[in-house]
């Protein structure tokens, strides 16, 4: 019998193992229902209906993997619809967010599953794991592998963007000097990010995102002292940014611009804008940064938002102000930890110490990554020997 | 491909429902109506169910049947009713699940396709 299934599936193992689920079916029913005439034939007919169950979910499955893996790494050959088509599955929301940027990365920019486990700090099993289902997902619910109809289009672009970014500020901000031999995920998100200008250059929210992660990786050697110290920008040394590419994103911003249509990521690079502008600190114009976030918070509620707002209206306005803008933020953010730490200095600008080393031991209790801990504490022996 | 959207409520929801007035009642249904209608084509099955408080449940204790009063369904939600839809894809799923005028979620839940007729 196993035999009869092997020429008919051309797998011994499976054949097995389906003439073993027969025998169950068996065991279940032969009790309850009498002992069928011909067994044998009754056998064959299940383990058979089986074998053609297995064999139509691979075929599906064969399919949608050859469609899928057909177009990775095909930089230059594969059609622009193709990769859209790729783009879009990947990032379908009936996916999580984590096996969206999984299977992004793997598909679309043809990062290894090693690679991808790394960046994440996690096993490559894991994100292997990670890929088969979201790829099961696809293919067991019948997930379309197409550019969005119109009507859809602004909220699956979204979502793309959405895991773009994502992307990126994990690679971003997890990036710390001492790690310069993990992958940097920032620049494979900028990638994909160029990569969606050129399939969809009418978009004016997709120049933004591209606009703003060119000007934070500009500024990226920046960021860091030669001892691995996060370095702020107000203590930037402005001549280590990277001035072709802050001119890139601007050309993208402008780009952006022409097309009237304002969405959140355009006024994010706009504000990134201000900063890659000002040649120095004292230069910044505060003014308009104030008016861009406002006009941020009208697209895009966000009590992350108005924090940063109430950040640069302590440049503009004061700390006093500031801090009453942060308090009200006190039910929202009290479990972030730059919530804490933007508390920390406003108090201290305003010589309320006590308070301040407070905050800034909560937001110490509240943050893991390296580079940030030793800012926050580095700030703290600043009010203590202050004090002394 | 066929889907069965799994049509939840919050259990309050569902109380309110049951005292609802009569009038405000059929009032509520209208929009539900108009969503059957406009899907008419594409839905191949389905059932609005009573509530809760009408649900037994059949549990196997070591192989043994034992009978409880209630849905098997524990927490907040429970299932008010369920549809089986015959589309293309699941984006077009998705699409008839976000027009679902009640404000309950809804599940959707491709069917398993033995590729012939159910035995």
């Amino acid at each position: 019998m196993t035999a009869a299934l092997v020429r008919m599936l051309g797998d011994f193992d499976l054949a097995e193992e389906l003439v073993q689920e027969a025998l169950l079916e068996a065991i279940e029913h032969w009790p309850k229902e009498g002992i069928p005439e011909k067994p044998g034939a009754w056998l064959l007919t299940t383990a058979r209906r089986k074998a053609v169950d297995q064999m139509r979910r691979q075929a599906r499955f064969r399919d949608k993997l050859a469609q899928l893996e057909g177009a990775v790494m095909r930089d230059d050959t594969a059609e622009g619809d193709d990769r859209l088509r790729l783009i879009f599955t990947c990032c379908h929301p009936a996916l999580s967010r984590e096996a969206q940027v999984a299977l992004t990365l793997r598909a679309v920019a043809g990062l290894t599953t090693i690679e991808i486990a790394r960046a994440f700090i996690t096993s490559e099993a894991t994100i292997a794991q990670r890929i088969v289902r979201a790829k099961r997902k696809i293919v067991d619910a019948n997930i379309p592998y197409r550019v969005p109809e119109e009507r859809d289009m602004a909220e699956r672009l979204e979502e793309v963007l959405a895991v773009l970014y994502l992307m990126f500020n994990e690679g971003y901000l997890a990036t710390t000097g001492e790690q310069a031999t993990r992958r940097d995920l920032a620049e494979d998100a900028a990638w994909l990010a160029g990569l969606m200008v050129r399939l969809m250059p009418g978009e004016p929210e997709v120049l933004g995102l591209l606009a703003l992660m060119r000007l934070h990786l500009a500024r990226a050697r920046a960021r860091f002292d030669d001892a691995g110290n996060l370095v702020l920008l107000q203590d930037q040394d402005r001549n280590r940014w990277d001035q072709e590419r802050i001119g890139s994103a601007m050309v993208l911003l402008q780009r952006a611009a022409t097309l009237h249509r304002s969405g959140p990521y355009q006024l994010q690079a706009a504000i990134a804008a201000c900063h890659a502008e000002a040649g120095t600190w004292g230069e910044t114009d505060w003014r308009q940064i104030v008016a861009l976030y406002d006009a941020l918070l009208e697209l895009m509620p966000s009590p992350v938002v108005e924090l940063n707002r109430a950040i640069a209206r302590r440049h503009r306005d004061g700390a006093h102000a500031a801090l009453d803008d942060v308090d009200r933020l006190a039910e929202a953010l009290g479990g972030y930890y730059l919530f804490h730490a933007t508390r920390a200095e406003l108090l201290r600008d305003l010589d309320r110490e006590p308070e301040a080393r407070a905050a800034l031991r909560r937001a110490l209790e509240l943050t893991a990554n390296p580079a940030e801990r030793a800012l926050l504490q580095r700030r703290m022996d600043g009010l203590n020997t202050e004090n002394e | 491909m066929k889907y069965v959207l799994l049509f939840g409520e919050t259990k309050e929801r569902a109380k309110q429902w049951e005292t609802m007035p009569e009038a405000q009642r059929t009032a509520a249904y209208a929009p539900i109506n108009q969503w059957f209608e406009k899907y008419a084509g594409k839905i191949t099955g389905g059932h609005e169910l009573q509530p809760d408080r009408t649900a037994t449940t059949v549990k196997f204790n070591k192989g043994k049947p034992v009978i409880t009063d209630g849905p098997f369904i524990e927490g907040k939600e429970s299932i008010g009713g369920y549809a089986e839809v015959t589309v293309a894809d699941l984006d077009e799923a998705l699409e008839m699940a976000k027009g679902w005028p009640t404000g309950g979620p809804v599940e959707v839940r491709p069917v398993v396709d033995r590729g012939e007729p159910q035995r």
